[in-house]
């Protein structure tokens, strides 16, 4: 394992009486794209900002490189930021932007130019030292506060949604560039979005935060596939939620009892005590929809049928209630609103979530 | 498009008469040859010769000025210092405190100069130059502590932020950031505290000493032993200066915004 970069033990804060942060831990590897996923007011900026050292936390430490930066001021830590808005100086040009950090060094004039110069080749913006911050695009802002907060050679960069003003498109295209400057300059990047894709597409982890807790912290992978929680199913795979009791347990084969009707999932090397309720997280591309009243599986009526982005979605609406959107691609399906329908699934892809917890993933 | 009437334009018209037809008379009797106000006897510089031979004229007008700068300077000083100061801490009376270090706006100016008197008086501070921008000074403060305080109020808190992450020490971040952006209002501050300073008579006449006149109130005591023309030429000439003033103001891009301070200043 490489150095550890950056360690958040045990972290709260609070801004009057609200909680905003429930104790937060994190290790960051160097060279390490750690995404915070989560909707806003989950505490992600605020985490970021304490480890900036523009909050400080009621309780916890942060160390940087193992030491205790907890109380330093910002100007103190080896750390940048790229702000939401990019925070750009109105007053200065491009190049006394970029160069404001090497300029508080004291370093000589000409040494910042020609790394001024630099860093304008890597963000492609090469030749636009005399422009000002109101002069240009969105994109070339965000552009110029990367570079502006990499011309230090920071161990960690913190980034505050910078691609949450960009339209679609620049907004892929920046990702990609990103990911290549992460890459090719082996900083350790925290990075906030709330954009599920943008989390997956870019981090080598990503931390999904819910009311000042990490729900979960793992690869895209492990968040994806194999989420602890609900709020983890829904929020990045967009899952659909059952609920039920574990029926017989054979092996690695678990019963699933539903209100309206049975199935069955794997165990993933979980124990399951027959009779215990149990929560599945189910892909709506990973669930069959059969027309018919037999067999097995979870019936239901097809609600509503749509065609979004090469999929096409059904709502089905289960006995108990609940929605369960099914896709899948292409735009032919037999089933059509008001027919009765069974869900059913390949054990493998449902996944038991909510689960008393052994021992959390981080920290 | 919509059917306008006349009436706005009469009201305009009406208005700008009522406001400047009084100045335009001044300007022209300013270059009147009788000594008569009411008696036009022809075109001629002659006030203007006499007014600037007039060395005691001349002597307040200086001092005027002489004090409208110092006062405005130190004003502004104190009054960003003390805006910048109240933007970056909390406590539960800071609205009262705020408020309190605008009133000196709002107390009758007969009032402060009483007050004023008084309190040098009782510290013995002699009445000349000291005194008078020690006074313009205090009721100048708030001008430029308004103007500030809002122009921090609305700027992006994220800037200061920015510039601390990249490495700079609390004053690096308040002279490269904070004190750039906010000079346009420092600086329509100084020019309203200025033009206060400019034209007060009632404060200047409790503190000034006997020797130090500034030009309000030399021309305020003249007026007991009559208007003269030269005092209409005097105006023409201050009402040119203020011209190219608030040209400069304009040009500063900051009009619109001292426009709306005076209003909240004015208001209550």
């Amino acid at each position: 394992m490489s150095e550890t970069i950056l360690e958040l033990q045990e972290i709260y804060k609070s801004f009057g009486d609200t909680p905003v942060l429930q104790g937060i831990g994190l290790k960051a590897a160097q060279g390490e794209f750690i995404t915070l996923l989560g909707s806003s007011g989950c505490g992600k900026t605020t985490t970021l900002r304490i480890i900036a050292g523009l909050e400080t936390p009621d309780q916890g430490r942060v160390l940087l490189e193992g030491r205790d930066m907890t109380q330093a001021p910002p100007n103190k830590r080896d750390v940048n930021t790229v702000f939401q808005n990019y925070a750009l100086f109105p007053h200065m040009n491009v190049e006394q932007n970029v160069g404001y950090a090497l300029k508080i060094r004291k370093r000589p004039k000409g040494e910042i130019k020609e790394e001024v110069k630099k860093m304008l080749e890597l963000v492609q913006l090469s030749g636009f030292e005399r422009r000002m911050p109101g002069e240009l695009s969105g994109g070339q802002r965000q552009r110029v506060a990367i570079a502006r907060s990499l011309i230090n050679r920071p161990k960690l960069l913190l980034l505050d949604e910078p691609l949450g003003a960009l339209d679609l498109q620049l907004r892929r295209q920046m990702q990609q560039e990103l990911k290549r400057l992460q890459k090719k300059l082996g900083i350790t990047f925290i990075y906030i979005t709330h954009d599920q894709e943008e989390a997956l597409n870019m981090s080598d982890r990503i931390a999904v935060m819910k009311d000042g807790r990490f729900q979960q912290v793992g690869t895209p992978s492990q968040v994806y596939d194999s989420p602890l929680t609900s709020y983890v199913a829904r929020f990045v795979g967009t899952a659909n939620i059952v609920q039920g009791t574990v029926g017989t347990v054979s092996g690695d084969l678990v019963e699933f009892v539903g209100q309206n009707g049975k199935t069955s999932f794997g165990s993933r090397g979980h124990s399951f005590v027959p009779g215990s309720p149990v929560t599945l997280a189910v892909r709506g591309e990973q669930a069959q929809a059969v027309k018919g009243e037999e067999g097995p599986g979870l019936a239901g009526v097809v609600k509503e049928k749509s065609f979004s982005g090469g999929m096409l979605r059904i709502a089905v609406e289960l006995s108990g209630g609940e929605e369960f959107i099914c896709s899948r691609h292409g735009i032919d399906w037999e089933l059509a609103p008001g027919d009765r329908v069974r869900i059913n699934w390949q054990p493998e892809h449902a996944c038991p979530v909510d689960l008393p917890r052994t021992e959390s993933g981080e920290g | 498009m919509k059917n306008r009437t006349k009436l706005p334009n009469l009201y305009l018209g009406v208005v700008l008469a009522l406001m400047y037809v009084p100045i335009l008379l001044v300007i022209l009797y300013s270059f009147n040859e009788s000594k008569i106000s009411s008696v036009w006897g022809g075109f001629s510089l002659k006030w203007y010769g006499e007014l600037f031979r007039d060395r005691e004229m001349f002597q307040a007008l200086w001092n005027s000025i002489v004090l409208g700068v110092l006062s405005s300077l130190c004003a502004a000083v104190i009054g960003t210092l003390g805006a910048y100061g109240m933007s970056k801490v909390k406590f539960p009376l800071k609205g009262a405190v705020e408020y309190v270090s605008t009133l000196p706006i709002m107390i009758p100016e007969i009032i402060l100069g009483m007050v004023f008197m008084a309190f040098f008086a009782l510290i013995g501070l002699p009445f000349g130059m000291t005194t008078l921008v020690i006074a313009h000074t205090s009721f100048s403060i708030p001008y430029v502590f308004m103007l500030v305080k809002a122009r921090l109020v609305g700027m992006d808190k994220s800037l200061p932020e920015a510039a601390q992450d990249l490495g700079a020490s609390p004053v690096r971040v308040f002279l490269d950031v904070t004190l750039p952006l906010v000079f346009p209002a420092i600086l329509s501050g100084m020019l309203l505290a200025f033009a206060m300073s400019m034209d007060d008579v009632i404060i200047s006449v409790f503190v000034t000493g006997v020797d130090t006149n500034t030009l309000p109130v030399k021309v305020y005591t003249q007026l007991k032993t009559g208007v003269t023309p030269e005092i209409n030429a005097l105006c023409t000439l201050l009402f040119a200066a203020t011209l190219l003033l608030c040209g400069v103001a304009a040009l500063l891009g900051r009009a619109p915004k001292k426009q709306e301070s005076e209003k909240d200043v004015t208001e209550p």
